[in-house]
């Protein structure tokens, strides 16, 4: 069995008003030092067996054409053994 | 761990039970014993632990509500009255509607997103489960002071509860209350009203009936979210410090519940079903109990069927759980395949739980051991009847004698024109547009009438015009003062703000929001406005169809201001004849119709200038009340009025701001010669409206009053070539407030204290 | 012969009915499509509703796009069918790349409803074609997601190649660059917007019936593209 976790954040020139609300709640909250900060999403998959080249195609697939839209997001993926 | 049988109740008769931590008084525990003759099982004890709770049972309220049923006034368009999911109303042309208005006022103060979704999820389902499509809501939103962060926190989460919700359901929202007050610091009150309609041969009653048939359970699945919210959330009062009670608040899926709603009017459009039931506050124990008292009169379920989320939970919490978007029906053993099939279609899952018999009891079973065998009506309808104790508090000897006489009053027009533009933006006569604008409006095509306007109204049928107005109110100032005159004045307000739209006024909800019934002196106060409102309801000749109450809304010792929140439905042959409230034609006539008295007890001019509650409410001729109906609906439907308004909150003052704003042109109105300037503006007197005559049938408007006996004068013009509103006779002076000036003023409010 | 104008409808899809409502105010014969069903049943031309389809879960509109309907859609776009996506169906379409750029959180983080003024920019895509070029228009706007957004290169060319259709005016209510209310692809056929047309057509429940030229745009173009004889 293998988890697969996939991380998708927006370009960073895209406006990311939900970051920016959580920025403006932290320094309201006193915390000082913090200059950004940028709301992603990030998916965990359980998968039957084990994650070959194959599979990792799959994956990226997947990645591409529906957790993330690549015309305002970028994605990274961990592979977990 | 072994499970708790009814063999094993029966063996063990001395094992101590937890039915003190689950909510229920030691008498109440010893009358479940007596009903079964033996000691009950633990998935038994759940489910009397949320039935028998306030919430579910009115055990506290039945006594009065009973009132309701009594003092019905003889109405033939009553198609299902009290008792059932909702009342059904016949508005003509072989159409029906059903409303109601349900409170969710604990859960929004825990966790304010979720408490306000899942409050309109549960009213749409008991909507839909009277066989009606649910076509509007509204909101009517109590909060503590503006000012104090706290509220802050209560309001956005809410507002965005509401609209997460709502408009993913695609119901367009015409229509509720915003109101401030230090009342409601830890209790904000969250009621939600739906309107649903269909027609005749739609209407669909919760019952099991038809021995063999099966009982369905189909939606979300089952998991741990509010478990005993009914016992614990809502028959509870909060202590001083705070939400820091967290049980599972129940979390909504809006998604879930349109194909809910779809799936269920498809299942019975195409006669699929025999019964239906939503499930709300306490699950499965409410669902199976209500269906089998209702049909007829026993059932058996296999709980070990129930399609779960979470597989560790036990039975007891199965029966518990309040996890939204589920509904249950009871279907003919040859149509469950039908039935599957149009669940499968919008992907809706859905699995056979029980079976309908004549057994008289409620059988459960667990892998194939008997937990539950209980006689259903002693759950649902044969739980605990308390007299609570009640009386009028001394208090209120005090509260009634320290009137408003000697508040200071403006008194050169100076002082009139500032304190006019400081009452347009105090919190509660402020532009509640930051609010409302982040709910749809527009979805489904039929919204004629939406909030600011007197009532919302939405067309029925789009071939004849047909529609239904809806509004809702309650000045719990004026109940703080006289419960009763209290909840007779907020019914009056909101039966003349549906007739100031054209519509006339049929049935009636209400959703009453009272602190403990444990202190005689609340007791005192939900009494008194029950019967006020019975009795009121039963003069003006509409009936009450169903409706809400919720008790212990205080914090530690001090309860809210008694809130009768009152719903009134509408009926308009064609909605092209609706009268909206902006004024619209250069020269167009304004006059007041009603008597304006130096009445300022529990006004807004009071609260907001001067905090002050004290004295007497208005007084109120409900007879007057219904001829000032009769002239706005015969002014619509003969087509004299060009605008409307009623008189309310913040007086005279507030409705000519609000027609002003609305129509954005202004007018010249003159303070009648024996009314003082202050009493004109900012007096409360009840049974007012201003109407604007369309040119050429003041004659008209002015003989029907005569004839009516009804009091009116004319008070000013319509002036499109002025933006503002200028008033004459004012300490001998003529005062002048620019549109864009009171507009400003009223929009910045909201924004500026949540935005 | 009445013009086919279908109404395709996916799970959590709210503004099918009005859609509908408005191709029949403006002479059209309404044909409901449903999203499993990957047929498009001989229509002229299709409307992709507002609404919430799947809930606006992952994003909005990405789910919606892989359903079994939409591969027809998407044919039939490439061949010139006129499709109109309103709110969610621009996001649709977006997701879907018949048209460029994004649809983004509104960026003062709420929903917002309310009457939008518009000005038309192109009457030339098969949807517009009854408007004025500046024509100002007022219909309503409902949206969370409704920010347009795209990468410089594409906006400028969206502009130079004249294919935005219609912008705000008076107020960017959810901050979209450049004020893109609505934009064409370059065959102009097809066409996403943010507010609602179908809103805008009947006096009775509308602020005006400013949205109804969408829908006679439509049924003008197939008259005159032959795709129908009347």
């Amino acid at each position: 069995m293998a988890t697969v976790v996939v991380n998708v954040a927006l370009k960073p020139e895209i406006l990311d008003p939900q970051g920016r609300a959580v920025s403006g709640a932290l320094g309201r909250l006193g915390l000082t030092g913090i200059t950004d900060v940028r709301q992603g999403k990030q998916f965990v998959l359980t998968l039957d067996g084990e994650v070959d080249s194959a599979k990792q195609t799959e994956i990226e697939k997947i990645a591409e054409t529906l957790l993330s839209n690549p015309v305002i997001e970028d994605f990274t993926i961990e592979i977990y053994p | 761990m072994s499970i708790d049988t009814v063999t094993a109740a029966s063996a063990t008769p001395d094992t101590a039970q937890p039915f003190a931590e689950l909510g229920l008084k030691a008498d109440e525990y010893q009358s479940i014993r007596e009903i079964l003759d033996r000691r009950p099982t633990s998935s038994e004890l759940a489910m009397y632990s949320v039935m028998w709770s306030e919430h579910c049972s009115y055990k506290s309220s039945k006594v009065h509500l009973r009132q309701f049923g009594d003092k019905v006034p003889k109405n033939d368009s009553m198609l299902v009255g009290i008792g059932e999911n909702a009342g059904v109303v016949d508005i003509g042309h072989g159409w029906a509607v059903t409303f109601k208005v349900e409170s969710h006022n604990h859960p929004s103060y825990v966790e304010p997103y979720q408490g306000a979704a899942t409050g309109i999820g549960g009213i749409v389902r008991d909507i839909i489960s009277m066989g009606a499509r649910p076509v509007a809501v509204m909101d009517p939103l109590r909060f503590g002071d503006p000012e104090n962060p706290d509220t802050r926190r209560v309001l956005t989460g809410i507002v965005s509860g509401i609209g997460g919700y709502g408009n993913c359901l695609g119901l367009p929202n015409i229509g509720g209350e915003i109101v401030f007050d230090p009342s409601y610091q830890g209790n904000p009150l969250v009621n939600a009203l739906c309107v649903g309609t269909m027609k005749h041969k739609d209407i669909h009653l919760a019952k099991a009936s038809g021995i063999g048939n099966a009982v369905i359970l189909y939606g979300a699945r089952t998991g741990g979210d509010g478990i005993g919210g009914v016992s614990i959330l809502a028959s509870e009062t909060f202590d001083a410090d705070g939400p820091a009670k967290r049980p599972s608040v129940q979390v909504g899926d809006p998604f879930m519940e349109k194909l809910l709603i779809e799936c269920t009017l498809e299942v019975l459009h195409a006669g699929l079903v025999e019964g239906i039931q939503d499930l709300g506050g306490a699950g499965i124990s409410c669902a199976t109990s209500e269906l089998a008292s209702n049909g007829e009169g026993g059932m058996h379920v296999w709980l070990d069927r129930v399609l779960l989320r979470d597989s560790t939970l036990s039975p007891e919490e199965i029966l518990m759980s309040e996890s939204q978007e589920r509904m249950c029906a009871v279907v003919e053993p040859s149509k469950i395949d039908a039935f599957m099939a149009v669940c499968k279609k919008w992907d809706v899952e859905a699995v056979v739980i029980g079976e309908v018999n004549n057994s008289g009891r409620l059988t459960v079973e667990w892998h194939g051991e008997e937990i539950v065998n209980v006689p259903p009506r002693s759950v649902a309808h044969d739980g605990p009847v308390y007299e609570r104790p009640y009386a009028r508090p001394d208090w209120m000897d005090v509260r009634q004698a320290s009137g408003p006489e000697n508040l200071k009053r403006p008194t050169t027009a100076a002082e009139v024109r500032q304190t006019w533009l400081t009452m347009t933006g105090t919190p509660n006569l402020a532009s509640k547009t930051w609010v409302t604008s982040q709910f749809d409006r527009y979805v489904m095509g039929n919204t004629i009438l939406a909030q600011p306007e007197d009532s919302g109204m939405i067309r029925v049928d789009e071939e004849t015009g047909l529609g239904v107005a809806i509004s809702t109110d309650c000045n719990a100032r004026f109940a703080a003062l006289d419960p009763y005159a209290g909840a007779q004045l907020a019914f009056a307000e909101s039966y003349r703000n549906v007739a100031a739209t054209g519509a006339v006024p049929l049935a009636v909800t209400n959703c009453l929001n009272f602190g403990s019934p444990e202190d005689p002196a609340v007791m005192w106060q939900f009494e008194r406005a029950v019967t006020g409102l019975a009795d009121a309801c039963l003069e003006l000749g509409t009936p009450v169809t169903g409706g809400n109450v919720s008790f212990y809304n205080q914090t530690g010792d001090v309860a809210i201001h008694p809130t009768p929140v009152i719903g009134v439905l509408g009926v308009i042959d064609d909605v092209e004849r609706r009268t909206p409230m902006a004024w619209k034609k250069n020269g167009e006539l304004i006059y007041l119709l009603g008597t304006t008295r130096d009445e300022l007890a529990g006004s807004e001019w009071a609260h907001a200038i001067h905090k002050h509650l004290g004295g007497l409410p208005p007084v109120l001729d409900l007879s007057a009340e219904r001829t000032l109906a009769e002239i706005l609906v015969a002014g619509s439907r003969d087509g004299f009025f060009s605008a409307a308004h009623d008189v309310s909150d913040g007086g005279i003052a507030q409705t000519l701001v609000e027609m002003a704003m609305r129509s954005g042109i202004g007018a010249r109105v003159a303070v009648p010669a024996e009314l003082d300037a202050f009493v004109f503006l900012w007096s409360e007197s009840a049974t007012r409206a201003v109407v604007v005559v369309s040119p050429g049938r003041n004659d008209e408007f002015l003989a029907m009053c005569a004839a009516k006996s009804f009091p009116v004068a004319e008070i000013g013009v319509v002036a499109s070539s002025s933006n503002s509103v200028e008033l004459n006779g004012v300490f001998g002076e003529t005062i002048s407030l620019e549109i864009s000036e009171l507009r400003a003023i009223s929009e910045a409010t909201l924004p500026r204290l949540f935005g | 012969m009445t013009s086919r104008v279908g109404v395709v409808t996916f799970p959590g899809s709210l503004d099918d009915k009005d859609a509908a409502r408005a191709i029949r105010i403006a002479g059209g014969l309404a044909v409901p499509l449903w999203h499993a069903d990957a047929d498009l049943h001989s229509v002229d031309a299709i409307v992709l509703p507002g609404g919430f389809s799947y809930g606006d879960y992952l994003r909005c509109g990405a789910i919606a796009k892989f359903a079994p309907v939409m591969e027809k859609l998407v044919d039939a776009a490439n061949g010139g069918m006129p499709i109109l996506g309103i709110c969610n169906g621009f996001q649709i379409l977006t997701e879907s790349h018949l048209l460029p750029g994004a649809l983004t959180r509104n960026d003062h983080l709420h929903f917002i409803c309310r009457d939008q003024k518009l000005r038309i920019e192109n009457n030339t895509s098969a949807w517009t074609g009854d408007f004025e070029i500046g024509q100002e228009i007022l219909i309503p706007l409902k949206n969370g997601e409704g920010g347009y957004v795209a990468d410089e290169k594409t906006l400028d060319e969206l502009e130079a190649e004249g294919r935005v259709i219609a912008r705000y005016l008076d107020l960017n209510p959810n901050g979209s660059r450049r004020d893109i209310a609505g934009i064409t692809n370059a065959r102009g056929n097809v066409v996403g917007i943010m507010p609602h047309p179908e809103h805008a057509v009947e006096k009775l429940t509308g602020p005006t019936t400013d949205g109804l030229g969408f829908f006679t745009s439509l049924l003008k173009s197939l008259v005159n593209d032959g795709a129908i004889s009347v």
